[in-house]
């Protein structure tokens, strides 16, 4: 009967990260080192500061990342607020992980992956890509459509610059909401950008964004062919325990925090529209 | 009945008792100690009989704050024996019926867990049914429950006991030399005249029938949610008397020496229940009062072969202070009377 299902374990912050003026990345080890726990893509974690709050947060490092976990968070919160304050050296707690991850190993695995991110949408994702990129052999053609309010607000623009956009066989595709004159890249909104480049129908995707660009992408994929079957999203609803017992994710049948965060959306048209 | 105070005396100076207990007024289930005002005619404490497995607040750790360091220190469940005694048929369904399948279903909840496995439970056959009860409706038997330790009947001025399980047996042994062997038939008329009173009841021909298979899912775009809510002052009595609520709530708070992090029962009648930075998934209180009953009468059946989450304890019933309740709710959207 174990209780670090609700109890915390112990972590410490091992180096912090600023990528735009509100999204900061942070690393944490065990206290001897090492990884806390083990995860799989898409998978989260409760991080807490005591007195201050808990809350759940995506796992942003791939599960391939040996040494250590990463938390990509946006300061928008009491608890976020205090996490972007803090220097290295911060013990923090930490128990997970939480939820089902998105199906790499199963419905996913030899597929050609189309990823499409708007804003701190990219952090659940990044755990993903970096998987795929890990076991390329197992993935087809993989895509990734990236856009955020301006040029500083895209993450990880230098990993996603420097290393995803040089391996072969994958496809970068930036976007930024309004014009800036150090841009040379693609100016417009994400689902819009979608629909232009005009994605070949035979691809899995995977979506995370604000809900105003999802249910807009959605329209673009529909418009190129794509059906609801082949499109998997992360969602993120209030959460207290991760395991599917206090009540606040409850949409429908589902609790999100155990039978999510991950659905595909034929599943998530059968549940009530309250997320 | 004249032992049943020496009753009482011997089990808590085993091990802890629970009782209902009269304070300030109202009577709940309480620790007992010898000259307590002990209120086995109370057929209604005001809050259910949750408590003794699933605290209105519980510890999970201790914190303490040194830096950037922090010292946690997990609180350790429940490992000592305990007694409730006195349940009524409908609170025990709660625990056996519901609670269980949400605690102890995967992940297992160690704390609700450990308290299910030390506790006894006494289940009292409802002598007096009130007005606002129907547990008939869910298959709860008021006269005689099959979901606790052991069964008690009182019958004019004597207390008969009959052990269910392992457990309850146990508990008839420490009371040994205060028990007589006793005749089955004061029990079995008993039981008889409870059956009787329940279906003199005004809710007695309350079903259910029509909502089983998620028939009630059609109902979620129903405009009656609106009409239903209306005056839904989203004050959350209902959740706190209910036994088979169990949203919680996860906090903090800070003594001044250290945090304590601790679980507290919460509502999602609450308007903060879902808040999040960037707003509210459900937010008026139509949307969360269709939840609590959504949740209720389809959602939990779905994921639990058909079990509603409602024992019919009708504690909803009283204490509602704009009178709306899970009947009223039941009647608008598609329960209906019986036919013969």
């Amino acid at each position: 009967m174990s209780i670090e299902n609700l109890v915390p374990q112990l972590g410490v912050v091992t180096a912090i990260r600023t990528d735009t003026p509100d999204i900061k990345t942070f690393r944490v080890n065990a206290l001897g080192g090492g990884k806390v726990f083990e995860h799989k893509p898409g998978q989260c974690a409760m991080l807490s500061i005591p007195g201050v709050g808990e809350a759940m947060f995506s796992i942003t490092s791939s599960p391939t990342e040996k040494d250590f976990m990463e938390f990509s968070i946006k300061k928008c919160g009491c608890l976020t607020s205090w996490l972007h304050q803090m220097d290295v050296g911060q013990e923090i707690l930490i128990r997970g992980p939480y939820g089902n991850g998105f199906p790499v190993d199963t419905a996913l695995k030899g597929q050609n992956l189309l990823f499409i991110a708007g804003g701190v949408g990219l952090a659940p994702l990044h755990s993903v890509i970096n998987y795929v990129r890990a076991n390329r052999a197992d993935y087809g053609t993989v895509d990734i459509v990236y856009g955020s309010r301006s040029m500083e607000d895209l993450l990880d623009l230098d990993e996603i610059q420097n290393e995803w956009a040089k391996e072969e066989g994958i496809n970068v595709h930036l976007t930024i909401d309004r014009a800036q004159d150090t841009w040379p890249g693609h100016v417009g909104f994400v689902p819009s950008y979608v629909k232009e480049l005009g994605f070949d129908p035979d691809k899995n995707v995977l979506v995370c964004g604000p809900p105003i660009m999802i249910k807009f992408t959605l329209g673009s994929l529909t418009e190129l062919g794509f059906v609801n079957t082949q499109i998997y999203t992360t969602m993120e609803l209030r959460m207290k325990c991760g395991v599917g017992k206090c009540g606040r994710c409850n949409i429908g049948n589902k609790y999100v925090c155990k039978d999510g965060p991950v659905f595909r959306f034929d599943e998530l048209g059968e549940l009530p529209s309250e997320y | 009945m004249t032992r049943l105070t020496e009753a009482f005396d011997r089990i808590s100076a085993a091990q802890k008792l629970y009782l209902p207990i009269e304070k300030a007024e109202q009577v709940n289930f309480d620790e007992y100690a010898p000259g307590a005002n002990v209120r086995l005619d109370v057929t209604k404490t005001v809050k259910s009989a949750k408590d003794a497995f699933f605290p209105q607040c519980e510890d999970f750790a201790h914190f303490h704050m040194d830096g950037k360091s922090i010292n946690v220190k997990p609180v350790a469940p429940e490992s000592e024996p305990f007694t409730v005694f006195g349940v009524r048929a409908c609170d025990a369904r709660s625990f056996k019926g519901v609670l269980d399948l949400v605690f102890l279903s995967d992940p297992l909840d160690p704390y609700y867990a450990a308290r299910r496995e030390h506790g006894t439970l006494v289940v009292l056959a409802c002598g007096n049914p009130e007005e606002s009860c129907f547990c008939q409706t869910f298959g709860v038997n008021p006269a005689e429950s099959a979901d606790g330790d052991a069964n008690a009947w009182i019958v004019g001025d004597t207390m008969y006991l009959k052990a269910v399980t392992e457990k309850g047996e146990k508990l008839l042994a420490l009371l040994g030399d205060l028990l007589s062997d006793a005749d089955d038939q004061p029990v079995e008329a008993e039981k008889a005249r409870i059956h009787e009173e329940m279906a003199k009841l005004p809710l007695a021909d309350l079903s259910v029938e029509s909502l089983k298979d998620g028939a009630m899912m059609e109902e979620f775009n129903s405009p009656r949610w609106k009409d239903l809510s209306a005056a839904c002052l989203g004050c959350g009595s209902c959740t706190f008397v209910c036994p088979t609520c169990q949203c919680y709530d996860i906090r903090d708070f800070n003594t001044g020496h250290g945090v304590q992090r601790y679980r507290c029962w919460d509502s999602c009648m609450y308007s903060d229940f879902t808040l999040m930075a960037h707003g509210s998934n459900r937010p008026t209180q139509l949307e969360r009062f269709r939840q609590r009953f959504m949740h209720k009468l389809v959602y939990f059946p779905m994921n639990n072969d058909g079990v509603f989450s409602c024992v019919g304890c009708g504690r909803c019933v009283e204490k509602c202070p704009i009178h709306m309740n899970i009947v009223k709710v039941i009647k608008a959207l598609g329960g209906k009377k019986h036919v013969d």
